[in-house]
């Protein structure tokens, strides 16, 4: 028998098992311990667990997040929980210049078992500085693992191996997945290395990740009324990219369309892109399409914001087009 | 240019025993020639890419590497061949990573900005200017939250006050009451910006006080100055479990780097700080009270040539990494940690 639960509850039951059965793990961040989290997803840890181990951190970036890669060296299990994507420029250089590159720049020697945990994404009219994705700029980088749970049962398993992968792994919450509400199985174990098809289908595959999931699988479904079955592809993971299950399901659609929230220009959607023409240029009957945010900083009023992100009508829209097209 | 003041070089009796004494001699001669053959070896491009030499601060590592434990931790930054020696890296494993092989304490992955060892708990070779600060609070609160009785001592530059990870560990470490003593190597010059030019408040211990945190300016010319207040200051952050700041005042005595052709300072700065060369105010005074005659000296410096000797033929020796590993230690080895 499973269990109904919300995205935020998963996390924090998560949350809640890691505590129990590491003494290594603790949680720092700003406003995750008095506060309940930003996004309450660790409200009533910090009476179960302590304040040393659910660490109210200053507005200070830099400081914690360097602290925890430090921690992780110091042979704790940290999850440092930085409150948005936005905010973890911030704190660009410890991840990138130290936590992903420790292991390697000193011959092997050191290892950085760390979790980082942040918010991302748009759809809330929070405006510009607090509504971006950039999870693909960290999905550049070698030496990181890049999670994006999309599911509730996706939110309740993936920290369990993050936090026993022995490298720094980052996941990637998106603000409008928190109230999900899902089913999560009694034994509920998932790998961090694999893509997951949500919905099977045969004339086009919509690979995505994230907060667009659920567009995407609801485009899914208007387009069967129209006479189009897609397969809907669930990234999960944004590195290291499972190649293998998007190959398989392009090469038996032959067209494929990548949604994702971030802009377009350099983006994750155009990673996937260039990895199909690749190694599936020959089997495909149509251009590769995507449906990606609009090149703009995301804008505050409800109707603009929502015209600059990805949307059902535009996903449907776009595999129309492929769908007429023929190479 | 020439609107300097170089305080008067260290003097006064030294009060080591004589064997004490002169291991700390012999261990700056060691950093000393070992700096001198890499830079001879860099003109001959056995050694590449960036090498800040430490030439003229050997009494800050010296005197401060000698007053920690074992268990300690030590975070250093792109200027740490001397660090890395003293706390036991082995100049083979340091000469043969300067020349890129895989007998190189990093695997000839880091070079001379990244020297790192597990074993010595030698955290690098961190070459982002105020980088090493916060992994510095991070390794401090493991053990405070492990309950390990050990300290991290954390050396940065004087350059690395001005980047906001100074201040946000500073603060993290002062707020959590960490085991950290910061050790600032206040050499003057941020590469060739003097202080002056690049912070409003020079005092350096007055941004520490205003954390909270005991800070104290010490001589860093002077390896007897520098390995008392380390000695002090280390037993204050075990005893009270909290950090403290230290300063030490030192000057080097090459260009930052290979690449510097030193404009911005005038060259008898340099001259009058040579006067309080930590080697040779060192050697006079531990002559002037009978314990060092220049046989003595010579021996030392002889032994420390003949380590450098053997350093560079092991590196010379050694193997280059094969290519077909070229994508190892980007992720640890399943089973390895």
């Amino acid at each position: 028998m499973g269990q109904r639960m919300s995205y935020r509850e998963a996390l924090r039951e998560a949350l809640r098992e890691a505590l129990q059965a590491d003494p290594r793990v603790f949680l720092m961040g700003e406003d995750v311990g008095r506060y309940g989290g930003t996004y309450a997803v660790s409200k009533g840890l910090l009476d179960e667990f302590g304040p040393e181990r659910i660490r109210d951190t200053p507005v200070s970036e830099l400081g914690f997040v360097g602290a925890g890669i430090g921690a992780a060296l110091g042979g704790m299990r940290p999850i440092v929980e930085i409150m948005t994507v936005n905010f973890s420029l911030l704190a660009l250089d410890p991840i990138v210049n130290s936590a992903a590159m420790l292991h390697h720049m000193s011959g092997g020697q050191f290892s950085v078992p760390v979790v980082f945990r942040m918010a991302t994404g748009a759809g809330r009219q929070v405006a510009a500085q607090h509504s971006n994705s950039f999870e693909a700029w960290y999905a550049h980088v070698p030496g990181l693992r890049v999670l994006a749970p999309a599911t509730v049962e996706d939110a309740r398993a993936m920290l369990k191996p993050a936090l026993a992968d022995p490298d720094p792994v980052l996941i990637f919450e998106h603000t409008q997945l928190y109230n999900l509400e899902g089913e999560v199985p009694e034994r509920c174990e998932v790998d961090i290395c694999s893509a997951r098809v949500r919905r099977p289908g045969n004339d086009v595959s919509l690979i995505t990740y994230g907060g667009c999931l659920f567009k995407t699988l609801q485009a899914a479904d208007e387009l069967t009324r129209l006479g189009i079955s897609a397969e809907v592809i669930d990234l999960r993971v944004l590195r290291p990219l499972d190649d293998a299950t998007v190959m398989a399901s392009v090469r038996k659609c032959r067209r494929a369309v990548v949604v994702a929230e971030g802009w377009r220009s350099g983006s994750l959607a155009a990673e996937v892109m260039a990895r199909i023409s690749e190694q599936a240029f020959a089997e495909l009957d149509a251009p590769l399409a995507r449906v990606c945010s609009e090149e703009l900083p995301i804008p505050y009023a409800q109707h603009l914001e929502q015209a600059a992100l990805p949307q059902v009508d535009k996903i449907v829209a776009t595999v129309q087009a492929v769908m007429e097209q023929i190479t | 240019m020439s609107d300097f003041k170089v305080p008067a070089p260290p003097t006064g009796p030294v009060p080591w025993d004589k064997q004490f004494a002169l291991a700390l001699l012999a261990d700056m001669l060691r950093i000393r020639r070992m700096e001198e053959k890499a830079v001879e070896l860099y003109g001959q491009q056995k050694i590449r890419g960036f090498l800040h030499l430490y030439i003229g601060e050997e009494a800050v590592a010296t005197g401060a590497l000698r007053a920690l434990q074992p268990q300690d931790n030590v975070v250093a930054t792109y200027r740490e061949h001397g660090h890395a020696l003293l706390r036991g890296l082995g100049m083979n494993a340091i000469m043969a990573e300067m020349f890129g092989k895989q007998e190189g304490c990093s695997r000839g992955h880091g070079g001379s900005m990244h020297l790192f060892d597990r074993a010595t708990r030698f955290y690098g070779g961190q070459a982002i200017v105020g980088g090493g600060l916060p992994l510095a609070a991070g390794l401090a609160l493991a053990d405070q939250l492990s309950g390990r009785s050990a300290l991290t001592a954390c050396f940065f530059g004087e350059g690395a006050v001005a980047e906001g990870a100074f201040h946000e560990a500073m603060n993290l470490a002062a707020l959590w009451q960490l085991p950290v003593l910061f050790c600032c190597e206040n050499n003057l010059y941020a590469m060739g910006t003097a202080l002056a030019r690049s912070e409003s408040q020079t005092d350096l211990c007055v941004k520490a006080a205003s954390y909270r945190m005991d800070a104290v300016s010490v001589d860093g010319m002077d390896v007897v100055a520098v390995h008392e207040a380390v000695l002090g200051a280390a037993q204050q952050v075990l005893q009270l479990q909290r950090p403290v700041f230290l300063e030490f005042r030192t000057f080097r005595f090459r260009a930052h780097s290979m690449f510097d052709p030193e404009l911005y300072r005038d060259k008898q700065e340099v001259q009058a700080w040579k006067t309080r060369g930590p080697i040779h105010t060192f050697s006079e005074r531990l002559k002037a009270q009978g314990d060092l005659s220049e046989e003595e000296f010579l021996a030392l410096d002889a032994a420390a040539q003949t380590e450098v000797d053997a350093a560079v033929a092991f590196a010379e020796a050694g193997s280059w990494e094969p290519v077909s590993d070229l994508l190892r230690d980007v992720h640890t080895a399943q089973g390895a940690a």
